[in-house]
């Protein structure tokens, strides 16, 4: 080491990249009625959920992908994409994890997600979803018994018609934009969470996402319910194989909060980035958005995000309970050719109602790294109060870091407070630190790690480390 | 332990040491003087491995090991430890944390366990105290906002902390009252030790007067020009450099 933080590119370790070999069953390739009726069919939906799907494809038929993102990609041919994929011979989802097929769980063995009920993670239920399908849930008993239903969206459809009938849409309408309603369209699987009116869900629930198909986009769809006086803390991660193929995830997430309810919802996102030259990778467009439906709750997402080639999500908060709360804290690495455009939107209708958001963006390489976030006061939204901070930290000189906030105020005593700072890692904090003994990449975890440790301490306990990890893994390469 | 020999050094293209020869013994304390913007700190951080001086030619042995083949932190783990003229802000990374770490990356190089959290605090109370550092600063970001004082009293506590054999001190009574010059001297007094040695980089007598050097050199376009014992600094303090 002679020279430190001199933009000196490596190969990212990106060590979920496998492929498992397990042949999958398609839908021939693009975007139709009679994909949505396939899909629809192999869920063996009810009726009415076919429906909402066409309705929702009619829309589509008049809307168009937004491109106002701040990040350069071609247009995506929608009609080159399969739109569902399975493991071949996946009829129903098994019933025991005695009948998954092993290379399934020897898939989430290697992704550090065991299935199997002896080594499971103690206090995490996982939803396993690989491709189109759920494969395994754990701890399903052990949470029937106080009555929280946890379980993949299709399952969901047939069990619970009234619940999904009553929130599905109800949080993203199917009118939305271009990719929430493809979402609504076309989605597969994704979990489904019901917690009942005073239950304090005593264990985290996740759902881990798994792309293995080439040439597939994955749409799952999640939605979590929380009754009055309910609580819970939910948590997804995702991986995908390198390919040098860009590949689309789309998913739509719905949290609704009832009176004196919480949801915490936690996001690892980890899909493939895409190689040092910026080939290949996923593009992670996501619509994420909470609903304080009920008065006194409060939604919290907590998200760090270190992968795909392109991340354009805002996960969001609609406080309409009087004294809501929402809150967003983010840790976004870019790396290499990555982009991200990631932010949030807090819109306060009712009274009282306060958010929060702590945005850390890190952007290393040649990679773009963009804070977009909107701050909505309602007229009615009397006394609701904001915080923002956005701060933004560089490593090298090729890479950017921009800061978008949006306020809109139509509320005459309501309070925001803004912060934003931009740093840089310097070739002095390095060699400060290496003169204490630490090596270049300690050194640089030391720096990145302190930057980002509020928002990585909001992580559920069995996942921070993990995070803080991550966070290093994902900046590896960035000085030579 | 540390022999310099004929050590030329550029920055940014700019030649600033010349020919630098020293020798400096075990346990041996030397003070370079010399005016302000001669250089002095060149030489500090030419040997703690800083990549922005570039070695022109020379050698420098340390402790039977070429120097200038480590990099900065196996400089560090040998021994080697820089108390900095401007000690460096990391925001967000708190002291105690900070300390701890650098004190675990030597217990490993050492082949020794972490240290436990209650121990670690232990010494951190102990060693604070010797410099009237109070515990709440260790809770604050490394070195930001803290007043010049401070920010080398966390010097000093850091070179305690890692009992090196070679200590160089850049300037380290820059920024120091009366007091805290008192204090920071006679913890680095405590600290001199038949095998650790001392390069002391001042522009001033008065650290000279707390910390009684063996040696003084005095130092001038970019190399030393007259070496001495400790008359020879009260001579510069009276009749100046030129």
């Amino acid at each position: 080491m002679n020279k430190v933080n001199k933009d000196n590119f490596k190969q990212i370790k990106y060590k979920y990249g496998f492929v498992t070999d397990i042949e999958s069953e398609k839908i021939p390739k693009g975007l139709n009625e009679d994909v949505v009726k396939l899909i629809s069919k192999k869920k063996e939906e009810p009726e009415w959920m076919l429906e909402w799907r066409l309705k929702a494809f009619e829309r589509l038929q008049h809307m168009n992908p937004p491109k106002w993102v701040k990040a350069k990609f071609d247009d995506i041919d929608f009609q080159d994409l399969y739109y569902y994929a399975s493991p071949k011979n996946f009829k129903e989802k098994p019933k025991s994890l005695d009948e998954v097929d092993p290379k399934l769980l020897e898939t989430y063995e290697k992704l550090g997600i065991p299935l199997k009920e002896q080594k499971v993670l103690a206090g995490v239920a996982v939803d396993a979803v690989f491709d189109s399908v759920s494969v395994a849930t754990t701890f399903k008993d052990k949470l029937d018994e106080i009555g929280v239903i946890f379980c993949p969206i299709s399952e969901a459809i047939k069990k619970y018609p009234e619940l999904v009938k009553k929130y599905l849409g109800s949080v993203i309408p199917i009118t939305d934009h271009y990719y929430a309603t493809l979402n609504s369209a076309v989605f597969s699987d994704g979990s489904f969470v019901y917690i009942p009116k005073g239950v304090r869900c005593p264990m985290e629930l996740s759902t881990y996402f798994r792309i293995n198909a080439s040439e597939t986009g994955q749409f799952e769809r999640t939605l979590i319910i929380a009754d009055e006086d309910s609580y819970v803390s939910y948590l997804e991660g995702c991986t995908a194989p390198m390919r040098d193929e860009n590949q689309l995830h789309a998913a739509n997430v719905e949290l609704i909060a009832l009176k004196n309810a919480e949801i915490k919802y936690s996001t690892v996102q980890n899909w493939y980035p895409g190689d040092e030259n910026g080939v290949g990778g996923i593009y992670n467009f996501v619509t994420k958005r909470g609903l304080c439906k009920g008065d006194n709750s409060k939604i919290s997402w907590t998200q760090v995000e270190t992968g795909s080639a392109i991340t354009w999500k805002y996960p969001s908060c609609i406080l309409k309970g009087d004294n809501s709360r929402g809150e967003f804290y983010s840790v976004a690495i870019t790396n290499n050719f990555q982009q991200a455009d990631t932010g949030t939107k807090m819109i306060h209708l009712g009274k009282n109602t306060k958010s929060r958001i702590i945005s850390k963006g890190i952007s290393a390489g040649k990679s773009s790294n963009t804070y977009r976030g909107l701050v909505n006061f309602h007229r009615k939204a009397k006394n609701a109060k904001n915080f923002t901070q956005c701060d933004s930290l560089l490593v090298g000189d090729k890479c950017s870091a921009h800061t978008i906030p949006l306020t809109e105020n139509s509320s005459n005593d309501s309070s925001i407070e803004h912060e934003a700072t931009t740093s840089k890692i310097s070739d002095d904090q390095l060699f400060y630190v290496m003169q204490r003994g630490m090596t270049a990449e300690d050194a640089q975890g030391l720096i990145v790690n302190g930057f980002c440790k509020e928002v990585l301490q909001k992580l559920p306990m069995e996942f921070a480390v993990e995070a803080q990890k991550l966070v290093n893994i994902s900046l590896e390469g960035s000085i030579g | 332990m540390l022999d310099i020999k004929n050590l030329n050094v550029s920055v940014e293209d700019k030649q600033i040491l010349r020919d630098l020869s020293l020798k400096v013994g075990s346990g041996e304390v030397h003070a370079i003087m010399g005016p302000n913007g001669s250089g002095k700190s060149t030489i500090a951080h030419t040997l703690a491995g800083n990549p922005n001086y570039e070695i022109i030619s020379g050698d420098v042995n340390f402790n039977e090991k070429d120097l200038l083949e480590m990099d900065p932190s196996e400089r560090s783990l040998s021994g080697l430890f820089l108390a900095f003229q401007y000690p460096i802000e990391l925001p967000g990374v708190t002291n105690a944390s900070y300390l701890k770490q650098i004190v675990n990356v030597h217990r490993k190089h050492r082949g020794e366990n972490p240290i436990e959290a209650g121990d670690f605090l232990k010494l951190l109370k102990e060693k604070s105290s010797i410099l009237n550092i109070p515990m709440d600063m260790h809770s604050r970001f490394v070195n930001a906002g803290f007043s010049g004082g401070e920010k080398k009293k966390n010097e000093v506590l850091q070179l305690d902390l890692l009992n090196p054999n070679l200590v160089i001190m850049d300037e380290t009574d820059s920024g120091l009252d009366v007091d805290a010059l008192k204090s920071t001297s006679e913890a680095v007094n405590q600290l001199r030790s038949s095998n650790r040695s001392f390069i002391i980089i001042t522009h001033y007598l008065r650290l000279l007067e707390y910390i009684e050097p063996d040696f003084v050199h005095v130092f001038q376009d970019g190399s030393i020009v007259e070496s001495g014992d400790k008359s020879l600094a009260n001579r510069i303090d009276k009749e100046g450099y030129a």
